[in-house]
């Protein structure tokens, strides 16, 4: 007993010093461990993100033929692009035919939300079914939309032909055909965007709105004192990745103009992301491609801050 | 021991991320691997070879023959539906890449300039003995085939020769003769073609009855051949590589008379291998299109089973002419240069290109194939018996070869989608040519 009182203190007091190896292990375990968890993700960023950003610039700063020769031009690529009035209309097209889609898609997303939100008979089926356009393949609807929108034998010309309207050629014109292609983007992620909106609205407490109604709020003024300002967050969320997501469109165009990258006869409706793979894929200019694609990242960019302080007023005038 | 196991973990964390990346550098490893093994595996003995083409070059029943008189050869064929904007990138970003790309590949006529500048891309054939062909082709279909080293790297398949197809039923309601001799006495030359579609259209005023021609592109590749042949045989580039499509008279000449035809309003305004073009075959949209010899199995594979005996084959005006013809050549890259070597000397041997001219109607340009019985006197009962192997050959016997400059492909593309959107009134023709213009610029650029 007594021995066995005093053996531990001692053996206690006096730990063996750890080896120094251990010692520098524990320190990297304590200090890198941390930045070895995260690496594979910034591994992979860098192999599948900076290193493609880096090398398409470089890319771009050359006259670089897919089949031929390369030379260096500094920035007369990006001269040319400035001056070029084929990527002016893209980035107009472009920017018309997100706003065209993105503003009705985001305030009906809005619409849809609040009436699923509110108490109703087959609730889930309702809420599942207008998530159902996601699930289908972007092509398809694009295959299917264009189709719809034929000039001779599609079912839309046929549809108004009924009230006496000529066959419309939807891709002959910008206005018909941006908004063509604006339907389908809102058929596909209006259902997308009216759930994150959903689920937003179901963390706003139910006392507020218990209390609005108390000092007599109607449904409509409690719509828009009480959840848009507490969606802000999440609208600007969805902002954003509309911005990301209209700034890069290229499938629904593309197949709208039956797989060719002009965007109609006279490009009205080439997209700046149609108009890179034009001039990468079709006609080997690498170089200018790849110096669209890095002017189209800068007016992503652009886009992005400019949504940002438009949505962040939202709901912000008290 | 709490170091220990801390360390055990540390150690296993490591361990586990240093078999994560050797395993997705092994993924892709692997996957190259699996890839060349793929388009030139080698499993149990058996060699497999891949053929790519696009459109229809008739090859199915000659790739069943070459199999089972290789029983250690396995094709895969892979078809692609269009040359300039779905085949041609692609497989130029294989072969510039130096892996993807088939064993064997068809090249169309657009982009063998194209080919011919890159003789990095592509086999020697003359190591296999394919030199000793010469005598077989005709000298411009020969040279086509050699780059700019001098070295032979594609063998010929087809011819276009030009004539025009016509729907017969069509004629009749119109009130014009069906008989293809006949028929071809209505258009002496381009001139006639047009007063004949007017004739038509004055019968066929309704909304929804057919037009005279599919769409402008058709024609005007036609009219190009043509004039092409009378104005030193170039059209948008010279032999020197220069753009000159400002300067050609016949580029003007042809875009001229299509720009005539439309403002006629006798197109259906359809553009060629687009979905609407296919519909406008299976409605009976149209009444003539531009046919050269691969334009057949064309028309039978979108008007359909229900088409047959509608439509017939006439001389086309203006007298003979050539649209389109195909090579194939072996990329370096193939693993099995001699058995690919082996398959295109098949494929484009008089045998293969007779068997080709059954299955697709592609004129073949092998001179004896052309003599041989088989294609003169083939006749086509889809096309109302029309003697097509007659008619064909007659045509290409005064076949002008035409040179087609590096960028051929891409200025054609780009040009051609301003002919179309004059013609369905989205550029004013008044404004059509200069649009034309510089469209072929920027894509020559």
């Amino acid at each position: 007993m007594t021995l066995h009182v005093a053996a531990p203190p001692a053996e206690r007091a006096a730990p063996p010093p750890p080896a120094r190896g251990r010692r520098l292990l524990s320190w990297l375990d304590l200090r890198a461990s941390g930045y070895v968890l995260v690496a594979p993700y910034f591994l992979l960023f860098a192999i599948f993100g900076v290193f493609p950003l880096v090398y398409t610039a470089w890319v771009s700063l050359h006259d670089w033929e897919l089949a031929g020769d390369k030379t260096f031009l500094g920035l007369e690529n990006y001269g040319y692009l400035i001056s070029d009035p084929v990527f002016w209309n893209a980035v107009l097209n472009t920017i018309g035919i997100f706003a065209l889609s993105t503003v009705p898609q985001l305030v009906l997303a809005l619409m849809l939300a609040n009436a699923l939100n509110k108490r109703l008979r087959a609730r889930l089926f309702l809420r599942l079914s207008i998530l159902l356009p996601m699930v289908t393949s972007v092509v398809a609807v694009a295959v299917v939309f264009s189709q719809l929108y034929q000039r001779d034998y599609g079912l839309i010309n046929w549809f108004l032909g009924l009230f006496g309207v000529d066959n419309i050629h939807w891709q002959g014109e910008k206005w018909s055909s941006w908004i063509a292609i604006a339907s389908m983007v809102d058929w596909r992620w209006t259902g997308y965007n009216a759930i994150i909106y959903l689920a937003a609205m179901q963390t706003i407490p139910r006392d507020v709105y218990e209390a609005a109604e108390l000092d007599g709020a109607s449904p409509r003024r409690q719509f828009w004192q009480i959840t848009v300002p507490m969606l802000r967050p999440t609208i600007i969320f969805t902002v954003f990745v509309s911005t990301i997501g209209g700034f890069t469109l290229f499938a629904e165009p593309m197949i709208f103009d039956g797989g060719l990258a002009d965007g109609g006869t006279d490009g009205q409706f080439q997209t700046v992301a149609m108009l890179i793979y034009k001039e990468a894929f079709r006609e080997f200019d690498y170089g200018y491609g790849a110096a669209a694609a890095w002017l189209l990242f800068a007016l992503i960019l652009i886009g992005a801050l400019v949504n940002y302080s438009l949505a962040r007023r939202i709901g912000g005038g008290k | 021991m709490r170091i220990d196991r801390r360390h055990g973990r540390f150690a296993a964390v490591a361990a586990a991320l240093t078999a994560l990346l050797a395993a997705a550098a092994c993924g892709g490893g692997g996957e190259s691997g699996g890839g060349a093994g793929k388009s030139g595996g080698e499993s149990g003995g058996k060699i497999t070879l891949t053929l790519d083409t696009f459109g229809n070059f008739g090859y199915k029943a000659l790739i069943d023959q070459y199999q089972q008189a290789h029983p250690n050869i396995k094709i895969e064929h892979r078809i692609v539906q269009r040359f300039e904007d779905q085949y041609l990138p692609r497989m130029t970003q294989w072969l510039n890449a130096g892996r993807g790309a088939g064993d064997v590949i068809g090249i169309d006529e657009g982009a063998m300039g194209l080919m011919a500048a890159n003789p990095g891309y592509f086999t020697d054939l003359a190591q296999f003995g394919l030199d000793k062909r010469e005598s077989e082709f005709p000298p411009f279909k020969w040279q086509a085939g050699i780059n700019s080293e001098g070295k032979l790297f594609a063998l010929g398949t087809d011819v276009g020769g030009l004539n025009m197809c016509y729907r017969k039923d069509l004629f009749e309601k119109a009130g014009l003769p069906t008989d293809r001799e006949e028929v071809a006495k209505l258009w002496p030359d381009w001139n006639g073609y047009l007063e004949t579609g007017k004739k038509f259209a004055a019968k066929n005023t309704g909304k929804d009855d057919p037009k005279f021609v599919d769409g402008p592109n058709t024609v005007y590749e036609a009219v190009l051949a043509q004039e092409a042949a009378k104005n030193g045989n170039i059209t948008y580039f010279d032999k020197q590589n220069q753009l000159v499509v400002d300067k050609n008279p016949a580029v003007k000449a042809a875009f001229d008379y299509v720009q005539q035809v439309s403002k006629a309003g006798l197109t259906a305004k359809l553009r060629a291998f687009d979905p609407t073009w296919d519909t406008g075959f299976k409605k009976g949209q149209f009444a003539t299109i531009a046919c050269p010899s691969w334009m057949l199995g064309i028309i039978e594979e979108k008007t359909g089973a229900e088409g047959k005996g509608q439509w017939d084959v006439a001389a086309v005006p203006g007298g003979g002419g050539n649209w389109g013809g195909s090579w194939l050549a072996v990329p370096k890259q193939s693993k099995h240069p001699k058995e690919a070597a082996d398959l295109l000397n098949f494929l484009t041997s008089k045998d293969g290109h007779i068997g080709a001219f059954k299955e697709a109607k592609g004129l073949p340009s092998s001179l004896p194939a052309q003599q041989d019985a088989a294609v003169t006197g083939l006749t086509s009962e889809y096309f109302n018996n029309a003697p097509v192997g007659k008619i064909f050959t007659a045509s290409v016997t005064s076949l002008q070869p035409v040179f087609l400059g590096k960028d051929h492909a891409a200025v054609k593309a780009a040009v051609g989608r301003v002919v179309e959107g004059m013609d369905q009134g989205s550029i004013k023709y008044d404004q059509a040519w200069q649009r034309f213009l510089d469209a072929g610029k920027s894509a020559a650029r």
